[in-house]
């Protein structure tokens, strides 16, 4: 069967990359005792597919894969069982059987939403008129790892949300298509604001229907 | 002091900034995280690597799951951070903290160091300075933790005398809750006394007393050395008369059960296993080995017991590989009947099982045969040495012929890679001896291109032999740095012709640091201190310029000659800087068997004939009390009857002892 898992990244686990995640997913099926299926080949790789990398230092309430597995189980057994088996920052919180003929969930994703807090304080008026000067901008060429692109398309929205406490921050929804990906810490960079200063989690992950 | 919330908040603006931060963060399945404050005690337990290292080791998962299972105390852990980790930390002042609460070392009532080889000693004291802790243990008070260490390189504990304040000598499994349990007796006293309930007001040095008369607790504070005019030591004595003038190892007369839980990093580390000890100690008595002489009595676990630990433990972890250890698979009694039950209860479970140290002969490629192991893999053997004449020297005696025999068994069967490892600089070694590993490592190569073709490859390691206290070796002298250069440049010139031969060796320089350290007294202290300050650290992980910017200038500092660490010969009578400490292997017994090893005689293993080591006569009533099969020790039956036993083994193996070295003829 081809199931769907949605589940959260947060805490410690903010730190465990794309390629350690899948591992990490692996392992987890195995204490479950879930009947993960198995490429062929000299070096057998599990069917566990990440729907979109989050990068390091990210929490997320909203990550998704698919896993086939050699049996049909019940989509609630599947969470129960791994409930125990995960560390304690990934929770479970979906699990749906999907049809076996949909294309690879990689390719079905769209977009992503993100909310980033500020860890310092910032003037709530002065980042409002960068984020509205950037919203109206034609184009925004930035250069990333020496390749140029733009980055006024992949920015779907941008808000900036001033809590009743005073707290600012941001929410914004970015392309994440297959060579067309929006990076939370790009746009930040944009509008001046250290990453190091700011705390990003992806809420949703936003798919093709 | 730094609280954890504090802690987090500086982590997360630096970890982005290290490689793999995943090594400081914790949260991973199956570490323990306890309520701080409903523990009256709280251990801290290091391992002064990195976490990719220190992660796997299974004697602090057996102390730490020791700690936790108790009401009253919990335990967590830390590492060394990398140097990328540690500039960000000093220059954040953040304190080194442990993974799982976050909370700073300094916080803690106990930090326990482990300590397995000497090139972690600069780790250990980056890491209390990296903590806010006084380096050296005179400069502590009430206001900090306790800092103890144990491990294999506490076989001879004085050249970290000065900052460990107290050394649990031989196995940790009991002593350390009899160490939590005098802290809490020390602790709640002086409450009781002053009628304040703070568990940190005691006196320091009342507790350390306590400690001390525990058995297998060193403190070294309450001994002194006096040292000879030619610098040896003349003795090392308590300065007070309520601690023991020797200590003895602890050992547990039953092995605990393994533990299952074991910890799974949420990062790739350097073994992603799960390893169940199925036997300690070894009854071989390879000279070399100072593991085999210091883990003594071979005590053996029930092979059902193997079993169902290494499954509950690869169903808790998920990982893809079992490591059945001990210093010596073959030599485990039940070795067929626990291969074929492995195999049996993971038929069909991906899962890769290692049994290291197998005996060169052919029962043992049927036992990896029957672990149907990835022929990809290689198979490793240890002849450790490529001359019959050497081999009986270090008491690991095997002819050519069953090298030669086995390896083309093994090439025959399929597997296209052996792993040979050799040594160099064993005593009385000569330049024929390093050209018997050329000669050797070529005809089985040979032999196996005969036997299977072309495709056989052969990888041979050579390290350097470092005399280690407390084994038959322990006298002898170490071989020279310019001797290594010359018998490393002979391998090279010789086995790297050959495109299917790979050669690995070991640094000199790392070679000669663990030499200094391994049987250096308490000025040594001095020595590591001086290099620590001139920026040694992770030596283990083999930087030859700072044997020169920070060791050579840290000896002459000091005034003390490297070479009287290394290149002496020590006198038959001279009295080692270990002396008061002991791992029950009596000093008798190894002089005798290091002028044994002179005249080129061999001992067989001591299950079959026991040569009175020591081991008995010192755990008579822990042998009586657990009879039958697992010690591989023979029985003790009456008190009396221990004690004539004894009387009689000793006078028979009283060796001669005064005899001048010169002219043993080396
Ligand atoms: S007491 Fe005898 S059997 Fe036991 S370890 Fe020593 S020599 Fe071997």
């Amino acid at each position: 069967m081809r199931a769907r898992i949605t589940f959260s990244k947060q805490g410690a686990l903010r730190y465990t990359g794309h390629l350690d995640l899948h591992r990490l997913w692996e392992r987890a099926m195995r204490r479950a005792d879930l009947p993960l299926s198995y490429s062929l080949g000299f070096h057998p790789q599990p069917k566990i597919s990440l729907a979109a990398a989050l990068p390091l230092g990210f929490s997320s309430l909203g990550e998704v894969l698919d896993v086939r597995f050699n049996a049909e189980i019940p989509t609630e057994e599947i969470a129960a069982r791994l409930k125990d088996s995960l560390p304690p920052d990934i929770k479970v919180t979906g699990v749906e059987s999907v049809d076996e003929r949909e294309p690879a969930l990689q390719t079905q994703v769209l977009s992503a939403t993100y909310d980033a807090h500020l860890t310092e304080p910032v003037d709530g008026a002065d980042l409002m008129r960068r984020v509205e000067e950037m919203l109206m901008a034609e184009n925004l060429p930035r250069e990333r790892r020496n390749k140029s692109y733009d980055m006024r398309p992949l920015i779907e929205i941008l808000n900036v949300i001033t809590e009743s406490d005073g707290e600012v921050w941001l929410q914004m929804k970015l392309a994440a298509r297959d060579g067309a990906t929006g990076r939370p810490e790009e746009v930040l960079d944009a509008l001046g604001i250290e990453p190091e200063y700011t705390r990003v989690e992806r809420t949703r992950l936003i798919f093709q229907r | 002091m730094l609280n954890p919330e504090q802690i987090e908040a500086k982590l997360d603006r630096i970890l982005l900034k290290v490689q793999k931060p995943g090594r400081y963060v914790g949260g991973e399945l199956n570490s323990t995280l306890k309520d701080w404050d409903k523990a009256q005690t709280r251990v801290a337990f290091v391992f002064p690597d990195i976490y990719d290292i220190g992660i796997s080791n299974v004697g602090l998962k057996i102390l730490y799951d020791q700690i936790n299972q108790r009401d009253d105390a919990l335990a967590e852990r830390a590492y060394a951070p990398w140097t990328d980790m540690e500039a960000l930390m000093r220059e954040h002042e953040i304190p080194l903290y442990t993974l799982e609460s976050k909370h700073a070392l300094a916080c803690f009532d106990l930090i326990g160091f482990t300590l397995p080889y000497e090139t972690l000693y600069t780790n250990a004291l980056n890491i209390l300075d990296l903590a806010g802790i006084p380096v050296r243990s005179a400069d502590r008070d009430e206001t900090h933790p306790i800092i103890i260490a144990g491990g294999h390189s506490a076989t001879n504990p004085e050249p970290m005398h000065a900052f460990i304040d107290a050394f649990a000598i031989g196995e940790g499994e009991e002593v350390i809750h009899d160490i939590i349990n005098t802290i809490q007796r020390v602790k709640g006293q002086k409450s009781k006394v002053d009628g304040d309930l703070r568990p940190s007001t005691f006196d320091r040095n009342d507790l350390l007393l306590a400690l001390a008369q525990i058995p297998g607790v060193y403190v070294p504070k309450f001994y002194e050395t006096t040292y000879l005019e030619d610098g040896t030591v003349a003795h090392t004595q308590p300065t007070t008369p309520e601690v023991p003038k020797v200590v003895n190892k602890r050992i547990v007369a039953k092995l605990l059960p393994p533990p299952l839980k074991f910890i799974v990093p949420n990062i790739e580390v350097v073994h992603n296993r799960v390893s169940v000890e199925i036997m300690r100690g070894c009854t071989r008595g390879c000279r070399f080995c100072q593991a085999g002489m210091i883990t003594r009595p071979v005590r053996e676990r029930a092979v059902q017991e193997v079993v169902d630990a290494a499954d509950a433990a690869v169903r808790s972890t998920g990982f893809e590989e079992l490591a059945l250890m001990s210093l010596s698979s073959s030599d485990y009694t039940y070795v067929n009947e626990l291969v074929d039950a492995i195999s049996k209860r993971f038929e069909g479970r991906k899962l890769t099982v290692a049994l290291p140290s197998l005996r060169i002969e052919s029962v043992s490629i049927d036992l990896m045969d029957k672990l149907k192991q990835h022929r990809s893999g290689g198979f490793t053997l240890a002849p450790e040495a490529a001359s019959e004449r050497m081999r009986k020297i270090i008491n690991k005696f095997i002819p050519d012929e069953d090298i030669i025999n086995t390896t083309r068994d093994i090439y025959t069967r399929g597997w296209t890679t052996i792993k040979l490892y050799f040594m160099i600089g064993h005593p009385s070694e000569t330049i024929e001896d390093v050209q018997a590993i050329v000669d050797l490592s070529k005809r089985v190569l040979a032999e196996g291109r005969k036997a299977a073709g072309w495709k056989v490859k052969l990888n041979v390691g050579v390290s350097t032999f470092v005399p280690k206290p407390q084994t038959p070796f322990q006298w002898v002298s170490c071989d020279t740095r310019e001797n290594i250069l010359e018998k490393q440049a002979l391998l090279k010139r010789q086995l790297l012709k050959d495109k299917n031969i790979k050669l690995s060796w070991t640094k000199p320089e790392d070679t000669l640091l663990e030499a200094w350290l391994t049987r250096g007294d308490r000025r040594m202290a001095e020595v590591i201190y001086s290099a620590w300050k001139r920026g040694a650290k992770f030596d283990a992980w083999g930087d030859e310029i700072k044997v020169q910017t920070a060791w050579l200038p840290a000896f002459e500092e000091h005034g003390l000659d490297p070479a009287f660490y290394t290149h002496r010969q020590r006198r038959t009578d001279e009295v080692f800087p270990w002396e008061h400490i002991t791992a029950a292997v009596r000093k008798n017994f190894l002089f005798q068997d290091f002028r044994q090893s002179l005249e080129g005689q061999i001992r067989m293993d001591c299950r079959l004939n026991c040569y009175a080591c020591g081991i008995l006569p010192t755990f008579a009533s822990l042998r009586r009390e657990n009879p039958g099969e697992g010690w591989k020790c023979p029985e003790v039956k009456s008190p009396a009857k221990v004690k004539s036993e004894k009387l009689a083994m000793v006078s028979e193996q009283l060796p001669v002892v005064g005899g001048d070295f010169c002219e043993l003829n080396w």
